[in-house]
């Protein structure tokens, strides 16, 4: 176990050093802490209203469709590149792949979750 | 193309007392030292000085080597503002929360005519000067300056930074510089 001592002096050094830097710099650096100073910056303009405020659930379906549609393309491209390797089970395994993402396309599309009016 | 002559030299150590092994100096030293070299300016870039200021930051006139790489679009890390371009008055407040809300120690960089007196434009619309609503440490002159002027005026302030006392911001003196601009 002894052997290890140095690997533990140098996480007690390196949290050491965190923490004598954080304390120094707020000890010796100026601070000015007025109301507009401490106010959120909005690119220096007066700020509007709260920001958690909430979203229109379509943006996170949007969102997630959006990945999983990615996810199939980024699949398809290794699929695409050894498609004579793999062969015929490669392109079956592939074809069942997108039935089962075309099922919940279709289910998506009959909950009408792509209806934006 | 020829060289650019600007006297640029590496940060050596300040004076102190040295030998084997071991360096001491005061701490307002060392921390003028690591000032003058790690400012991260934030561009308030409104016309054709902003222009200037890009070819600044480019590869033949190089404003990283001064330890000012970083450039930062909020004031909270900033350490130097640099007002380059005409202010109207509807951006003044803009200027000055931007001002307000930057982190001490700051600098200001007043880059150009039009930051500096208003420049040609002496109408109704026009701040002249920024330093009617906040405190400017180095002017630059020019329209728009050139980059070697940029850097000129960047070495002022790295002047500056080096040589303040660390107890300068805290001081009554310059609580009273502040509130003459109405500034808490």
């Amino acid at each position: 176990m002894i052997e290890y001592l140095p690997i533990l002096f140098m996480f007690v050094v390196a949290a050491g050093f965190v923490v004598f830097t954080m304390v120094v710099t707020h000890l010796l650096g100026p601070k000015r802490k007025s109301k507009i100073k401490l106010e959120t910056f909005e690119c220096g303009i007066e700020s509007q209203g709260n920001a958690r405020l909430p979203f229109s659930i379509k943006y996170f379906l949007v969102a997630i469709l959006f990945v999983l549609f990615d996810v199939e393309v980024i699949f398809m491209y290794p699929w695409a590149v050894n498609f004579k390797q793999l062969g015929l089970a490669g392109l079956l395994e592939m074809f069942a792949f997108i039935g089962f993402f075309l099922i919940g396309f279709f289910y998506i599309i009959k909950k009408g979750a792509l209806k934006w009016e | 193309m020829s060289t650019i002559p600007v006297d640029i030299s590496p940060a050596y150590e300040p004076a102190g007392y040295g030998g084997e092994g071991f360096f001491a100096t005061s701490l307002d030293k060392v921390v003028g030292l690591a000032r003058k070299n790690s400012l991260w300016p934030l561009p308030f870039a409104t016309s054709c000085c902003g222009i200037e200021f890009m070819s600044t930051m480019s590869a033949t006139y190089d404003f990283a080597r001064f330890g000012a790489e970083r450039l930062s679009f909020s004031p909270r890390q900033a350490d130097l503002l640099m007002v380059m371009g005409t202010i109207s008055k509807k951006l003044a407040p803009v200027l000055r929360q931007v001002y307000e809300q930057m982190a001490e120690p700051k600098w200001v960089l007043c880059m150009g005519a039009c930051a500096s007196s208003g420049g040609i434009f002496d109408t109704y619309s026009v701040l002249q000067g920024i330093d009617r609503i906040i405190p400017v440490d180095v002017y630059v002159p020019g329209c728009a300056p050139r980059p070697e002027q940029v850097l000129d005026g960047i070495m002022q302030i790295q002047k500056l930074a080096e040589s303040e006392s660390i107890r300068r911001r805290d001081s009554l003196e310059y609580k009273q510089m502040l509130s003459r601009y109405g500034i808490e």
